[in-house]
């Protein structure tokens, strides 16, 4: 632990600590453009030039690691020309465009040279012009404005795991570009926005859409993935222009995959704003109260068990809540949260959790994938793994289809038959695992939406158990604790699903699951079907089931729908999410839903009253009150929780069929993403040309 | 892209002769294991002598599978380095040094001469593509200057007269021996050394005593 | 002037036969065994003795840099790379090592190998330097050939390779990180530092970057002791060395000579003098582009050693001496280097990459005396803000010529300006 002073203050870092960080410890604030806290070290701007004692020159304080007895100073005259003199250098060649850039306001290039630049420039010459260069359709570029900072590129290579991104040429010619000019072949690609501190690289969907001051800033949860990533959302009025990361350490860090940042264009198109009555085999508009007597109107005389409800990917615990609620009122056993079939299992929370939880990736030191495409299932938590792979020591397997990810993987095989002789401790894998400190096991959802899929469960446990994946708390020999570790993990790709878990959004006794829903519906027993944001099932097996869909999005199940309830997206209501770790998080509203749109819980709380089935609370506050009150796993808000190990999974036999995985297009996995112009361009040039196809073929 | 020259023609593909194919895993082999990358300028001087002395992007892809070193990192190191072309030059690629040194020695009256004889200008290809002119930097033979690169060769104590007699052969198809154009001995004075003289005869043949060499006779 | 006995570079002039055999005559390679059955820490201490300072530049005392190596090998091999990317402006002397004596350097590369516990030596060549590539390729297969390097080298039981590796067209990777980068199949772009090379070097070893020079004067020094050459040259600036002489000098040349030896007299006795005569004499750039120049009124005494020209403001540098005689348009000569620097600088660090740029299109201006007077202060100023501020020293080497300049021929500056303003020619002078 080095001690040093910085203009005057002493502190003490960790040994390790760089100069500029020791400064930040002191208070000190230290200007930079290129250094950023999670990507290497490049020390090319030089903003950061502080003085140190028995050095000539000044140093780059990002570069310099702190060291015992150094003196800093950043007050002093050499180090104020050392800024000035940067400060102009980085301005002689930048345009003077600020008025139509869209970084204005948001600049770092502004703002520092506000605070260290002078008012006034001696460059006479021309200014240095740079072409633009095509990055793919969200990354929009204006190179002339670019510092050669070389954080994108630091960022594609590193976080990013895509050596798309490179700085060609050298001295005052070297320009920042793409090999060939392709688009940057990266899920988190449009991150580099972020990072750019000046506007070279911004948004192009958001390319002259509003001034950072006219917005109003929220803080939410993205519901794209179940990662759970922090968002800041905003909005103009009733339209969300922009999502952007917001810090979370233990979740996404600052970054967000670019499906998170884009599908939000998605929110402005094919909205259901109003409620719909189907007549003679057409939807046409109604008011509230038809919508609902008409939905009082069919139930009425349905026995419980003819009535089911399946809860969406992206719904809030507080409407699935308040469903299951009028579900149980009604006497229906029919509810579940699996769209896709997942056979998930809630007996036990610790065998549906992202248990290792995403920050404690960067422990573990074998991980087997089974039946998952981190990259594409949760692409922020790939990036983690990618960053616990570049730190050295991680071995990674992978049983299930062959992807491509950002960290090198040893294949081990296509199926249950790997998995089972990984169990039997027959794969040397299992040795890796069992030789590990901290193994990890990452079961996706291709190793579970099967018909075997409780015995994959059950096998995956089973390695757990068998490769010491559970190790308690223990204290070493120098009486340091060691935290417990738990190395089973469920890669959730629904943000809805663990919450639906929690909730117990699963078939009551004798209830049927979606299997059974579809099979009940399309044979006629099953005679009312409530789709609450349920668009990923196959809508074709519901038969001449009477449908109830509540949602924000004209997409599947609305098309199939009898009664169409409109609903709010993620953006425009207050609502809780439980992540893939099992982390209770609460997004706010950002705006309003569109038109007669309601918040979900309170639809669903009106129908009650329609059902003569009142819903016992009459406030958000009151619902939560309740929800707490009865499940305690929402008392506490974004902490990981400590799941205890118990039986999940059912042994039996499994299929040779290989795993598969579940997301078939990165960019398009929900009703929002899916209405989204961005999106769709992303999957034109990103996905159909990997699937050898292009997007005129439909 | 602006700043970085890449022909736009490029050919569909481009693989070692087995030749270099033989050279390339002779160099990929001088370095370490793992270290594969360090033969990247090597495998691209290689890739670019094969080719008419350009180096065209499928040879890019070639080299940077060959290295398993992404294709953007291959591209960096050949638009980083002078001496690699991204498209076509003339058969006499003619790089005259203007830095200083040759400057003051007359490296004007060899870009004159060339300007004169071939009409070109720095950075130009003759129509005939047989000469591309380049200015460029301290070529390293300073006590020769001004010096005048064609291909690999240094021609050396340049000046209008001898540079054109040079391109004159050149156009002829004829190469003359590299070296000083004034015809003087490497970088020894144009009037005769005033060193080594004593040794001129006799192959500069010396002896030493081994004990000095084994450190037995200490400081002596 | 110093005696043909204590020459080390014998073959300069490449009279004699460059091969082994030639080589083995002039005595290299011949008691090799000898040296290497010294210790590693002996053979550095008798390189520092000798007072050896380094042949590239900066002139560091090399003994003192090979200490700096670890002092076993552990998880990680150390490599010597020695840096044969001579670049610098007025520099050709490695050349003629290269091409005339690549012995010497095969040999020395050997015993600082070992002195250094290295199990290679990559010896980084300029690109341009095809055929100096070839020959010193086919030196080096020789030694391998003869057992004089590789396995067992000598007979000693050491095992050392060289490696030549052929650059391409970048001065900066005469700046050791950037080299090692570029050895690394990178990009040129110098380091940041600390780690330093000893630590952390090629593929994150251990390793020393020496100058060519410095190298191959290595087996001399150690066959007839450290004292000999330390009792050769002035007080800390000890032995012989490579003086390049380019410009207007009637015969410009490479030749060996004494540390310390007046330079009126390594021009008038080696050089046949300044073309014009010594009053003729403008100002001189003793040790390369990148130091600072000196007007007449100091090259008239003036010794050429490491102290004496740092004393006057300028640096002996790799002792490559560019005489400008007074028919010299000595703006013009000082511009393009700043044209140099500029097309050189690697674009990594924000002064050097924006002001080199900046730096040559003021200086090209006043060529032609397009400009205020106040701008030769804002050039200064300029210069001032890149120096010192860089990642490497590219950014020093850009801005000390201006200096220079500035502080020996303002006057000449401000002429130029005024003659442009009042309408005057600015009488390009001729060459």
């Amino acid at each position: 632990m080095p001690k040093l002073t910085v203009n005057g203050v002493e502190v003490e870092v960790p040994a390790g600590a760089s100069v500029l960080q020791a400064c930040e410890e002191a208070g000190v604030e230290v200007p930079r453009f290129c250094y950023h806290e999670r990507l290497s070290i490049a020390g090319n701007c030089r903003m950061c030039l502080v003085e140190m004692e028995r050095s000539p020159k000044p140093v780059a304080s990002c570069a310099m690691p702190a060291g015992d007895g150094m003196v800093i100073r950043t007050d002093t005259e050499m180090v104020k020309k050392a800024r000035e003199g940067v400060m102009e250098f980085l301005l002689i060649n930048h345009p003077l465009d600020c008025p139509i850039c869209d970084q204005g306001g948001e600049c770092d290039l502004q703002d520092q040279a506000m605070a260290f630049g002078q008012n006034d420039s001696r460059y006479d010459e021309n200014k240095r012009a740079v072409e633009d260069k095509y990055m793919g359709p969200l990354v929009k570029t204006i190179m002339t404005r670019c510092i050669h900072c070389t954080r994108c590129v630091r960022f594609s290579t590193e976080v990013a795991g895509v050596t798309d991104m490179g700085l060609l040429g050298r001295g005052e010619n070297a320009e920042i570009t793409t090999y060939l000019e392709k688009a940057i072949d990266s899920e988190m690609s449009a991150n580099v926005i972020d990072l750019c501190p000046v506007g070279a690289l911004t948004s192009k969907p958001y390319a002259f859409v509003a001034r950072p001051w006219e917005l109003r800033k929220t803080e939410s949860i993205d519901v794209m993935d179940a990662v759970g990533s922090n968002i800041r959302v905003d909005a103009r009025g009733s339209e969300v222009m922009r999502v952007l990361p917001r810090l979370h350490e233990d979740v996404n860090e600052e970054w967000i995959s670019d499906k998170t940042r884009y599908a939000c264009d998605g929110l402005k198109r094919q909205r259901l704003d109003r409620p719909y009555l189907r007549k003679n085999g057409k939807l046409s508009p109604v008011s509230w109260d038809e919508a609902f007597a008409a939905i009082a109107a069919k139930l009425k005389g349905l026995k419980g068990a003819e009535i089911a409800a399946v809860a969406g990917d992206t719904v809030d615990v507080e409407s699935m809540y308040a469903l299951k609620g009028l579900m149980t009122a009604l006497g229906s056993p029919n509810l579940d949260c699996r769209q896709d079939g997942a056979k998930l299992d809630a007996t036990t929370r610790a065998g549906y959790l992202f248990n290792s939880t995403i920050a404690g990736i960067e422990d573990a030191d074998a991980i087997l994938i089974v039946g998952a495409n981190p990259r594409w299932d949760a692409a922020v938590l790939n990036a983690r793994i990618r960053k616990r792979w570049l730190a050295g020591g991680l071995k990674v397997g992978l049983i299930g289809a062959p992807v491509e990810l950002t960290y090198e993987y040893e294949h081990l095989g296509a199926g249950p038959q790997t998995l089972t002789e990984v169990a039997d401790g027959k794969n040397a894998f299992a040795t890796v695992l069992k030789d590990a400190k901290r193994p990890m096991i990452i079961l996706g959802m291709g190793a579970l939406t099967r018909e075997d899929g409780a015995a994959v469960l059950a096998t995956a446990r089973k390695i757990a158990e068998s490769t010491g994946m559970l190790v308690a708390a223990s204290t070493d020999a120098d009486g340091n604790e060691i935290p417990a570790w738990n190395g089973f993990n469920v890669l959730h790709t629904a943000a809805a699903r663990v919450g639906g878990l929690d909730l117990g959004f699963l078939p009551g006794k004798g209830g049927a699951d979606v299997s059974g829903i579809l099979e009940g519906a399309s044979k006629g027993k099953i005679k009312a079907v409530y789709l609450l944001g349920a668009d990923e099932i196959d809508t074709q097996r519901l038969g001449d089931a009477f449908v109830i869909y509540q949602g924000h999005h004209g997409d599947r199940g609305a098309h199939r729908a009898d009664v169409i309830l409109p609903g709010a997206a993620y953006t425009e209501k207050d609502a809780l999410y439980v992540n893939t770790e099992g982390r209770v998080q609460m997004g706010l509203r950002a705006s309003f839903p569109p038109g007669e749109a309601r918040e979900d819980w309170a639809i669903l709380r009106a129908l009650s009253a329609h059902l003569g089935q009142a819903l016992p609370y009459d406030s958000l506050d009151q619902l939560r009150a309740k929800l707490r009150s009865e499940n305690e796993i929402f008392t506490e808000i974004d902490v990981a929780p400590v799941a205890e190990w118990g039986p999940f999974g059912t042994e039996g036999a499994m299929s040779d069929t290989g795993f598969g995985t579940t997301v078939e297009n990165f960019y398009m996995t929900d009703p929002i993403s899916r209405a989204s112009k961005t999106m769709a361009e992303c999957t034109e040039v990103f996905v159909l040309p990997k699937q050898g196809r292009t997007g005129t073929e439909g | 892209m602006s700043g970085i020259d890449i022909a736009e023609n490029q050919p569909e593909s481009f693989a070692f002769t087995p030749e270099n194919e033989a050279k390339a895993e002779a160099i990929i082999s001088k370095y370490p294991e793992g270290r594969q990358a360090s033969a990247v300028m090597p495998l691209l001087d290689l890739a670019q002598r094969q080719h008419d002395n350009w180096i065209p992007l499928a040879a890019i892809d070639v080299i940077s599978e060959k290295l398993k070193m992404p294709k953007m990192r291959v591209l960096e190191v050949a638009t980083f380095y002078t001496m690699f072309n991204l498209k076509p030059v003339g058969k006499y690629f003619l790089q005259a040094c203007t830095t200083t040194p040759c400057w003051l020695r007359g490296s004007d009256q060899v870009m004159k001469c060339i300007k004169d004889k071939l009409g070109l200008e720095n950075h130009q290809t003759s129509e005939d593509g047989m000469f591309t002119l380049l200015e460029v930097e301290c070529l390293g033979a300073c006590a020769n200057a001004p010096i005048l690169q064609v291909n690999d060769d240094f021609y050396e104590d340049a000046d209008y007269e001898s540079t054109a007699k040079l391109l004159d052969a050149l156009k002829k198809g004829e190469v003359p021996a590299p070296g000083s154009l004034s015809g003087r001995n490497v970088s020894e004075p144009e009037a005769g050394a005033q060193t080594l003289l004593s040794y001129k005869d006799n192959g500069a043949a010396r002896t030493y005593d081994p004990k000095i060499s084994a450190g037995e006779t200490g400081e002596k | 002037m110093l005696r043909d006995e204590d020459r080390i570079f014998t073959n300069l002039y490449g009279w004699h036969d460059w091969g082994l055999e030639g080589a083995r005559k002039r005595g290299d390679w011949s008691t090799t065994k000898q040296i290497l059955s010294r210790s590693p820490e002996d053979i550095v201490e008798d390189v520092k003795a000798s007072g050896l300072r380094g042949r590239g530049g900066a002139g560091f005392p090399t003994g003192v840099k090979w200490s700096f190596m670890p002092k076993e090998v552990k998880d990680k091999p150390h490599y010597l790379v020695v840096n044969a990317d001579e670049s610098e402006p007025g520099t050709c002397k490695d050349r003629e090592i290269i091409r005339n004596d690549p012995h010497k350097l095969i040999e020395g590369c050997l015993i600082g190998g070992y002195a250094m516990r290295a199990k290679a030596a990559f010896i980084y060549i300029r690109g341009e330097f095809y055929n100096e590539a070839m020959r010193l390729q086919a030196a080096i297969d020789q030694a391998y050939e003869a057992g004089l390097i590789g396995k067992n080298a000598c007979g000693t039981g050491y095992d050392f390779d060289v490696i030549l590796h052929r650059g391409a067209g970048a001065y900066i990777c005469g700046e050791e990180t950037a080299l090692l980068e570029s050895l690394e199949g990178k990009k040129g772009q110098p380091r940041l530092k600390p780690p330093f090379p000893a630590g952390v070097g090629l593929y994150g070893c251990p390793t020393t970057v020496n100058n060519v020079e410095s190298v191959a004067v290595v087996p001399e020094i150690l066959r007839r002791g450290a004292s000999w050459f330390a009792d050769l040259g002035t007080p800390k600036n000890s032995g012989t060395k490579l003086f390049c002489i380019s410009g207007h000098v009637e015969n410009p040349c490479n030749v060996e000579e004494e540390m310390g030896i007046p330079l009126k007299e390594l021009l008038e006795k080696h050089c046949g003098g300044v073309i014009g005569g010594w009053d003729n004499l403008l100002a001189v750039i003793p040790g390369g582009s990148s130091v600072p120049m000196m007007p007449k009124s100091v090259c008239d005494d003036v010794i050429m050693d490491f102290d004496t020209l740092r004393g006057v403001g300028s640096g002996l540098g790799t002792a490559a001496v560019i005489v400008m005689n007074k028919q010299t348009d000595i703006v013009r000569a000082i511009a393009r280097l700043s044209y140099f620097y500029k097309h050189e600088s690697c674009g990594q660090c924000t002064p050097c990459r924006e002001g080199t740029g900046w730096m040559y299109r003021v200086m090209d201006r006043l060529v032609r005396g397009e400009a205020e007077v106040e701008e030769i202060d804002a050039l200064y100023e300029v210069t001032k803000q890149v120096e010192g501020h860089t990642i490497c020293a590219l950014g020093d080497a850009a801005a000390w010529p201006i200096q220079g300049l500035l502080r020996h021929f303002r006057p000449e500056v401000e002429r130029r300006i005024a003659a442009r303003k009042a309408g005057q020619p600015i009488m390009e002078a001729a060459e």
